[in-house]
């Protein structure tokens, strides 16, 4: 009964105890409860001294660990199955309903350069980096339910030791081809009101017609700051997740955590449609990536703005009396 | 089976070390690694209280809920031990950990984790009892002995108690009812989802 009235004396005071950790005064509670702890714990996190040289073990308590677990067992889990499963659904249902969407006037035989050689090779570094890095994280959160009970514990820890190692290392060429990214395509993806026009219709896919855009349509633009932006954030809070404790301490390191892999579910999700259209999705765009080189037919239905500017400064350059391919 | 716990006096803990120096010396643990520590709250102020604080062997392990690899595991005493041969290193039981219990040597990539190691309750690893391969890795097995955690026998004022549940929360009862004060069993509603009742 004493221990009864002392709990809900102490609860009914727990409110001034909630700014700082405060002195434990109270010596005459005869409970073996965790009333202390309790009490303490109103300020979330309980700190002291210690005399070991790892300051951060002075945290003795830090309930928020229960959050955390939470949202990596069971948020994290549910956001990343929805989003790609769901990714993957939807571009099958769309393969599925609208099929390839081919050149509409056929191929003319003819092409020009879309991209040179600098813009591939930084793609595909940054591409083949990204899906690494994409299968190495995915392998963190579903590798134990859906890898693990197939290779078992000794060859699923080595490949996920590899995949840290690759995780890890393969983030410097995904960052700096990003820096190159920018660099080289932000000025062209710069959002402009024909953009609007581009969601309206569709971009074309959904819609009838081709809407007009210039070297990149809002769809592309969107794939760009999506990267971007989303690789900026993956990447600032990913190198802190490397380094750990080097900038922050364990709640700054969990949501770090939180912010890297919601966004970088978020980022699988989006690039897997940019890997369907980009190739079997739509005739003609894969070799934009490859050889650079795209059929003229193709870059009139898709970005007809930037064939005419293209045209435009071919016709500043060439040599008078020269003949030019698409001139004819 | 018995259900093994740590509780820790807290009025009795007079911040002597002697726990995370005998646990240091009995596994032979690394620099930079602290199986278990000594956390003073409200130092120098009334009402200072001392905890000595190490894995707590929680019922329904955060770290082993986390793990990415599964490498957790826990024994028929419901001691909860990781097999090092599978750990990563990732750092997630550490995210998840209440009482912030998992220790990693810094030998990864960019001063990175290696493989994580913590308090093993003296009960070593999944190698043979009491091999070379297991003091290696996890340090002595006194379970497999028949004896109790070091830390708590090597406890001057036995403010740090280990044993069966029952039988070390049966003592904490009765020397707070004897002395007519206590400051609670130091995180076992955390950690075992049960208090100890008055």
């Amino acid at each position: 009964m004493r221990a009864l009235l002392l709990t809900l004396a102490l609860l009914c005071a727990a409110p001034a105890f909630a700014q700082a950790p405060a002195p434990f005064t109270t010596r005459d509670q005869t409970s073996a409860e965790e009333l202390e702890l309790q009490r303490a714990l109103q300020g979330g996190t309980i700190s002291g001294r210690v005399s070991i040289p790892d300051t951060k073990s002075g945290n003795l308590v830090q309930p928020e660990g229960e959050n955390w677990r939470q949202f990596h067992n069971r948020t994290l889990y549910t956001v990343g199955a929805v989003a790609v499963c769901g990714v993957l659904g939807l571009l099958w249902l769309f393969y599925t309903m609208k099929g390839r969407i081919r050149i509409a006037g056929g191929p003319s035989g003819r092409t020009m350069q879309r991209f040179n050689l600098l813009e591939r090779t930084n793609h595909w570094m940054v591409a083949s980096s990204f899906i690494v890095l994409m299968l190495s994280g995915l392998n963190l959160t579903f590798g134990r339910y859906i890898i693990l009970p197939t290779l078992g514990p000794e060859a699923f820890t080595t490949l996920s030791m590899w995949g840290k190692v690759a995780h890890n290392f393969l983030s410097f060429p995904f960052v700096l081809g990003l820096v190159v990214m920018f660099l080289l395509w932000a000025k062209d993806n710069l959002p402009h009101p024909r953009d609007l026009e581009w969601l309206k219709m569709g971009g074309g896919f959904i819609g009838r017609g081709h809407p007009e855009a210039g070297r990149f349509n809002a769809g592309q633009k969107g794939v760009f700051w999506i990267t971007m932006l989303g690789g900026a954030a993956v990447a600032v809070t990913g190198y802190i997740l490397v380094f750990p404790f080097f900038v922050t301490d364990i709640a700054g390191q969990q949501l770090a955590h939180m912010i890297h892999g919601v966004l970088a579910m978020l980022m699988i999700a989006a690039i897997l449609a940019h890997i369907y259209i980009g190739s079997v999705g739509m005739e003609g765009a894969v070799d934009a990536m490859t050889t650079g080189q795209v059929d003229y037919n193709w870059a009139r239905e898709h970005h007809s703005l930037w064939v005419d500017q293209e045209l435009a400064k071919a016709r500043t350059t060439i040599d008078p009396g020269a003949k030019t391919a698409g001139a004819d | 089976m018995a259900r093994m716990k740590f509780l820790c006096d807290a009025d009795r803990c007079i911040e002597c070390n002697a726990c995370v120096t005998a646990c240091k010396n009995e596994h032979e643990v690394p620099w930079g690694i602290n199986r278990r520590r000594v956390v003073t709250l409200n130092d120098g102020k009334p009402g200072e209280r001392s905890i000595s604080m190490a894995c707590m062997h929680c019922t329904d392990a955060p770290c082993a809920a986390v793990c990415p690899v599964n490498c957790f595991y826990t024994t028929a005493d419901a001691i909860v031990l990781h097999d090092k041969d599978l750990c990563i290193g990732c750092g997630y039981c550490f995210y998840a950990c209440p009482f912030g219990a998992p220790q990693y040597p810094r030998v990864g990539n960019f001063g990175g984790r290696g493989k994580m190691d913590k308090c093993t309750y003296c009960a070593g690893g999944p190698q043979a009892d009491n091999s070379a391969a297991e003091y290696i890795q996890y340090g002595a097995n006194r379970i497999a002995e028949g004896k109790l955690p070091l830390c708590a026998e090597m406890c001057s004022t036995k403010a740090l108690l280990a044993g069966d549940g029952d039988i070390i929360a049966s003592i904490y009862r009765e020397r707070v009812s004897k002395r007519g004060y206590g400051s609670g069993a130091w995180g076992w509603r955390t950690a075992y989802k049960e208090g100890v009742q008055a």
